[in-house]
């Protein structure tokens, strides 16, 4: 499986994405350029967190408008996984890829520290590996992560089981908990929590590694007679 | 040539955070007769009218693409004609 990690100038959790999927799943991977136009030959694209363009004016405002989000854009129309994690999430947000916005933490902090989520919809490609309403503990890094969205989207966020992860004990006064959503297809996952740096219980957790490990494990399904 | 000034605010429903925090740090000031304080943004620009769009017309794609997410941000803006000579 070949992952992409997009790199804006500012992002920085570029390297840990890569790291994660390099040494963790031991799969291809390359750092593609926000000038990047083409996706061709990827299995998965991963947003990675940071502060693309200073996040000047809005986190992900202006990264979205980037060459590479055109091509981001139409490989997730093509029902492929892309994942943005924490400034990524917001990339994605911004995109209109998932609906919703984010705010200022309720507190006013950029919080950084490791939080419990619970897994509240464990069908989707990136969330297999763990059990139904399983608790895993991940850390998050982030002064925007409060999620807001109308009474409409959340109540079809929830009727659609688009609601993947939710925080145990809310850090930043988001909406309905909410810490990651999918879409509807569900090959689009944002999330503010950071399963790169959960990937080796030398750093503390390693909860966040099933996930990549979920999304191998669902390319291989799709793709055993190929591969 | 027009001046534009947009101005961005949270929208009435959505929690403020910075402008609670503003409110009870005036409240502590002895300030005790402020409330409801919003944060916002403001930005102003120039823009020369062009024969196939109206100002009216490119300030508001301009506002809802990019300048204000419409998500949880109102908009407002002024224009006034700037005499260049």
């Amino acid at each position: 499986m070949k992952f992409a990690v997009v790199v804006f100038p500012g992002s920085n959790c570029d390297r840990d994405l890569f790291h994660a999927i390099e040494t963790g799943l031991d799969e291809e991977v390359d750092y593609v350029f926000h000038t990047e136009t083409n996706l061709d030959g990827y299995d998965a694209v991963l947003l990675p967190g940071g502060f693309s363009y200073g996040d000047y004016l809005r986190s992900g405002a202006i990264a979205r408008f980037s060459n590479v989000m055109r091509a981001v854009s139409a490989f997730a129309s093509e029902g492929k996984p892309v994942l943005g994690i924490c400034n990524g999430f917001q990339v994605l947000l911004e995109a209109g890829l998932l609906p919703g916005a984010m705010k200022r933490n309720r507190d006013l902090k950029f919080i950084c520290r490791p939080v419990e989520l619970i897994v509240e919809h464990n069908e989707t490609l990136f969330t297999t590996s763990y059990q139904q309403g399983e608790t895993i503990q991940v850390p998050i890094a982030h002064a925007d992560g409060n999620y807001e969205c109308d009474a409409h989207t959340l109540e079809k966020l929830a009727s659609n089981d688009q609601i993947v992860f939710r925080y145990a004990n809310n850090p930043n006064g988001s909406s309905a908990d909410i810490a990651g959503i999918v879409n509807e297809r569900g090959n689009v996952l944002g999330m503010m929590p950071h399963p790169e740096r959960a990937i080796d219980t030398l750093l503390g957790s390693d909860d966040g590694f099933k996930l990549f490990q979920s999304m191998l494990a669902n390319w291989r399904e799709r793709h055993a007679t190929t591969s | 040539m027009v001046k534009v000034k947009v101005y961005i605010t949270l929208k009435s429903g959505v929690l403020d955070p910075q402008g609670k925090a503003i409110e009870g740090a005036l409240h502590t000031m002895g300030v005790d007769n402020v409330g409801d304080i919003r944060v916002g943004k403001y930005m102003e620009f120039h823009i020369e009218p062009k024969a196939d769009h109206s100002i009216d017309e490119q300030v508001t794609f301009m506002c809802n693409k990019l300048l204000s997410n419409p998500v949880i941000e109102d908009y407002r803006y002024d224009m006034e004609e700037v005499i260049t000579t």
